[in-house]
């Protein structure tokens, strides 16, 4: 075990160096999607796909889906495939999706366009800056609160484009989460900055690796699923009040907002998935950190301030899968508790390594 | 929807999961009839809210709530040193505080009352869904709904063949791609019904069963566990029983000890020697001898933080480490009264230390029978004074210093009281003064001597010693509690990622002897999913079946579809409203409007070995799809 190998200060400056010029991107990347918004506001097509009428569930406007059909030679034939007609599950309104941030607008698309690839760009120095600080101290990047928001972040951004990368609806979320990781990245290099330096030794295990990352990857997604939860909210408020006519009417830049963003029960679903997707991986995060406990502290379980966050958290969590299945709680009660399970897990995250006392007080700040 | 219609989807939608049928929050409270009758209907409501989900929630959210203040109040059971500190702070709120059993929250009878519900209302709901769940597998999936078309996912086509041979090509796909079924379900002729995805419930209550394993285990474990501390300075040893700990916390029901001894023969720690992090332990291990039984064969091993030492049930840890001065004390007659280390134990990171060495074999210079002791710091790097007394700069030993009162009298060893090995009890102890009258004191480097005056002995610094400390703990449950928590992960992969659904297939005779095929898909949440296996069912019965599809499109059409997908993710829009705002997109709509059946004619078998590729996904797929393109009407736009 040579834990006391040498820091390269060279590498770490590169990789500060690094992280500040993802920043800038970033920066251009955020200025770029609020190009994107303000030149959706003006579009029509934002404006008269508001028209919230739900979708009629017959078979004529039913669509027939192609599909791709693998032939014995090794070929590829296209089939029609026979039209499936859906319909939401009783009960739940049926609104199509809003258009997106540029509303088909096209200079809004154009700097759409432009905020993808400039966070891509972003994304490429954000991981370089987080590989050079792992080799300027040749270990894993989790040893205290800055590594912890870099790599965060940046797991965050991942995520994100990724989805992108599926050609999955997402790009409303880009402008958030910008955003955030811009306050995120500000608060590392400035709050919580820490010198490029070695681990205590009761950091040094390979649980590290497992543990931490995988409590880092949980929480970037399970924020993505607070962002789409959030927005849930106010959609699904837009979306009553327009199927009231008769009540309180939207604001004209709440409308000019909302109608973009997709349904409300898209937005539900899309964090549910996240959620529940990231839900046993958390589960893992949490027994793999109590099997890395039981050999450094000798008990798997001690009641820890770190460790009793992990527990509220995952518990609010299960609380939020719960509800979704429990008549009553479904919808907007669900999403509350979804979003109080990601406060309990970013209080874990930041207010315990830096309000409470515990073993896990690595914060370096 | 008609009410038969909708009695028929609830009937279809019947036992997708064993969760509980919810009772109302209302539910009607039991009233009237004999005493007896009435106390047997009480326990039945209880039992039925404190089994439902709303209960189990509200209980689950309690439990988040309730573990709340362990973490903000400091707790006897993680650390009573700061416990005491709060309760010299905060005089008013700690009375307040014991009452409400707040420095012991994961032991108090409110927090044990809250998860010991929960785990009852988890049994209560565990037993009935397995026997629920057993019934389900034996059981035969629901008659279909007389209205398909009220179903989530429906679709439907003609053919020219016969509606029996058709049923028998599903039949084929259907064992194929492993769901369960019946023909003509309850005497519905004409109809299938199919099922998959039975390792979503199975996996929902492994789920909950390894999570009450996990629960006893943990219980178990915190009422059998031994634990002691012991503290060994280098060379010295520790033979397992319970008089060589310094401290012991037995187990609930006594401890039966594994019978082991060890020695420290080295202990090495070195710290970070500048930057930020100065004074950061970075190598911290402790060479061990140790032997089985009284003196068993000899192994040796390092023990390091995150390394453990396991002999048999039990598990050496290190803790921690500090240094002991070693000392040789002289009587007043000259005689060596005490020779060896005495451990100090560290105050802060830099490891200012105090201690006390206590020498009861003593005689004065006058040959009396007494006893003297001493009390002081140590620092390893001594970097001046405040206003406690010294204090280190650094934990390493750069600059070994000792710093001592001197005094003489009665140590109370004898009182019968147990003494703190590391404090002097000075009520029967009268300090050395010095001729000004102040209290005697001295600085020691190692290789310095403190002399008492009146030739009433000396104290000479030697060297310097390192000790470690150890955790001997031995508790029982940990391959319980971690084969529970493996099986609640696979569990919740299981009940998480996996779609429950059903499929319903009609034939009936149609206009000119034609047969109509009528499929339907229901699952227990709304997924995109399953219109797409529903979609690809049909393909697969059009292919496989006796109505087969022509193989005559050809690359052009299949770039077209390509395109549309590109399109589609670069707008970023939304599937739907593409189709309302009518983006121009791929150009292939003529190539998908071909119909079905036209060709189905012309190819009788030539399909019938292919698999249509996005129907590839035999398995179960997650029950909330990642797929992209999992809307079937996305492409349909242009
Ligand atoms: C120890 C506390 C518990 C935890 C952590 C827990 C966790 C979970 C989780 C994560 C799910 C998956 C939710 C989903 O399928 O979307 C679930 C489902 C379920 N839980 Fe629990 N549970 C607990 C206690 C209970 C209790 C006491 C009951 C009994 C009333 C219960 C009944 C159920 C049922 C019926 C489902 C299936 C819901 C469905 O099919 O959607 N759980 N539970």
């Amino acid at each position: 075990m040579n834990i006391a190998a040498a820091t390269d200060q060279n590498l770490a400056d590169i990789s500060n160096v690094l992280i500040y010029s993802a920043m800038a991107v970033y920066a251009l990347a955020f200025f770029a999607h609020v190009g994107e918004w303000v030149f959706g506001s003006r579009s029509r097509v934002a404006t008269t796909a508001a028209a919230l009428t739900p979708r009629q569930a017959t078979g004529a406007d039913a669509p027939a889906v192609s599909v791709t059909v693998k032939k014995r030679g090794g070929g590829t034939a296209v089939l029609e495939r026979p039209k499936v007609v859906t319909r939401a599950a009783s009960g739940s309104a049926d609104v199509p999706d809003g258009p997106g941030a540029a509303g088909g607008d096209e200079q809004g698309d154009m700097y759409g366009r432009i905020a993808v690839s400039l966070t891509v760009l972003a994304f490429a120095l954000h991981a370089a800056g987080v590989l050079t600080r792992a080799l300027s101290v040749q270990r894993a990047p989790w040893g205290n609160m800055y590594e912890f928001s870099t790599t965060f972040s940046m797991v965050a951004v991942a995520a994100y484009l990724g989805f992108l990368a599926a050609r999955k609806n997402i790009r409303w979320m880009g402008l958030p989460l910008v955003t955030t990781v811009l306050l995120d990245l500000g608060l590392a290099v400035s709050v919580l900055y820490t010198d490029s330096d070695q681990l205590v030794p009761a950091l040094d295990s390979y649980w590290l690796w497992i543990h931490v990352s995988l409590a880092i990857a949980c929480g970037a997604l399970f924020y993505l699923g607070a962002v789409s939860t959030i927005l849930y909210l106010f959609r699904d408020r837009y979306e009553a009040k327009l199927a009231d006519p008769k009540g309180q009417q939207p604001g004209s830049f709440a409308h000019s907002v909302l109608s973009r963003l997709p349904a409300a029960s898209s937005l539900d679903k899309f964090a549910y998935r996240v959620n529940a997707a990231v839900f046993p991986f958390w589960t893992f995060t949490i027994v793999a950190g109590a099997i890395w406990a039981e050999s450094a502290w000798g008990r798997y379980w001690g009641w820890d301030p770190k460790e009793v966050w992990s527990f509220i958290t995952w518990v609010a969590y299960a609380c939020y899968l719960h509800a979704r299945a429990t008549a009553g709680w479904k919808g907007r009660k669900a999403a509350y508790l979804a979003i109080v399970a990601f406060l309990c897990f970013l209080f874990n995250y930041y207010g315990v390594n830096m309000f409470v006392d515990g073993l896990h007080s690595y914060s370096g700040v | 929807m008609t009410t038969t219609d909708e009695r028929e989807l609830t009937a279809a939608a019947s036992q997708l999961s064993t969760a509980p049928v919810d009772d109302s929050p209302q539910s009607p409270l039991p009233q009237g009839g004999s005493f007896g009758r009435e106390l047997v209907a009480w326990a039945r409501w209880f039992w039925r809210q404190l089994t439902s989900m709303r209960v189990a929630l509200i209980l689950l959210f309690l439990l988040s709530l309730g573990a709340i203040p362990g973490s903000l109040i400091p707790q006897n059971s993680v650390d009573e040193i700061a416990v005491t500190q709060f309760r010299e702070r905060h005089g008013t709120l700690a009375p307040l505080y014991d009452k409400l059993q707040l420095f012991d929250v994961y032991s108090s009878v409110w927090f044990s009352a809250i998860y010991i519900l929960l785990f009852v209302s988890l049994a209560g709901c565990i037993i009935p869904r397995s026997w629920q769940f057993v019934g389900q597998l034996r059981a035969r999936p629901p008659r279909a709904p007389r209205n398909l078309t009220r179903l989530p996912a429906y679709t439907t086509w003609e053919t020219g063949a016969d509606a029996a041979e058709v049923r028998e090509a599903a039949e084929r796909i259907f064992r194929r791609r492993r769901f369960r079924f019946a023909a003509a379900p309850d005497g519905d002729e004409g109809a299938i019904s199919a099922e998959k995805g039975y390792l979503r419930e199975a996996g929902n209550l492994l789920f909950h069963i390894a999570l009450f394993v996990l629960l006893v285990a943990f219980a178990a474990g915190n009422l059998f566990r031994v634990e002691g501390g012991k503290l060994i300075v280098e060379g010295d040893g520790f033979a397992n029983t319970l008089t060589q700990y310094d401290d012991f916390q037995d187990s609930t029901f006594g401890a039966d000890l594994d019978s082991f001894g060890f020695t420290l023969n080295d202990f090495t720690a070195t710290f970070e020697k500048d930057g930020p992090q100065r004074g950061t332990a970075r190598e911290f291990y402790a060479d061990l001898t140790w032997w089985k039984g009284a003196a068993g064969e000899q192994h040796k091993s390092r023990v390091e933080v995150n390394h453990p030492l396991q002999i048999d049930d039990t598990k050496i840890f290190l803790i921690g480490h500090g240094y002991a001065p070693v000392v040789t004390v002289r009587d007043g007659q000259g005689d060596v009264a005490f020779k060896g280390p005495v451990a100090f134990l560290p105050q802060d990171g830099n490891h200012t230390s105090t201690g006390a060495i206590k020498v009861p074999a003593y005689r004065d210079e006058n040959g009396k029978k007494t006893q003297i002791a001493f009390q002081g710091f140590f620092t390893p790097t001594f970097g001046g004074y405040s206003k406690e007394g010294m204090v280190s700069q650094f934990p390493g030993p750069e600059y070994p210093a000792l710093f001592l009162n001197a005094y003489r009298g009665d140590l109370g060893l004898n009182a019968g009281v147990p003494q703190n090995v590391y404090q002097l009890d000075t009520e029967r102890l009268t300090q050395f003064k010095d001729k000004k009258g102040e209290p005697l004191k001295k600085a020691l480097r190692p290789g310095d001597t403190f002399t008492l005056p009146n030739g009433a002995g000396s104290l000479k610094f030697e060297r310097l010693e390192r000790w470690a400390s150890f955790q001997v703990s031995q508790q029982p449950g940990n391959y319980w509690a971690l084969g529970g928590s493996i099986f609640a992960i696979v569990g919740l992969a299981g009940s998480l990622f996996i779609q429950r659904r059903r499929v319903w297939l009609r034939t009936s005779a149609g206009a000119d002897g034609r047969t109509v095929v009528e499929m339907a898909g229901l699952g227990r949440s709304e997924s995109a999913r399953l219109p797409e296996e529903l979609a690809d069912l049909a393909v697969a019965l059009q292919t496989d079946g006796p109505p087969a599809v022509a193989d005559d499109a050809d690359s052009d059409t299949d770039a077209g579809g390509a395109d549309t997908d590109a399109d589609d993710a670069d707008t970023g829009g939304a599937d739907r409203s593409g189709d309302k705002s009518g983006a121009a997109g791929g150009g292939s709509a003529a190539a998908r409007t071909k119909s079905v059946e036209s060709e189905a004619a012309e190819a009788p078998k030539a399909a019938a070995g292919t698999e249509a590729t996005s129907a590839e996904s035999e398995s179960d797929e997650p029950d909330e799809p990642e797929g992209p393109e999992a809307k079937p009407d996305e492409g349909a736009r242009a």
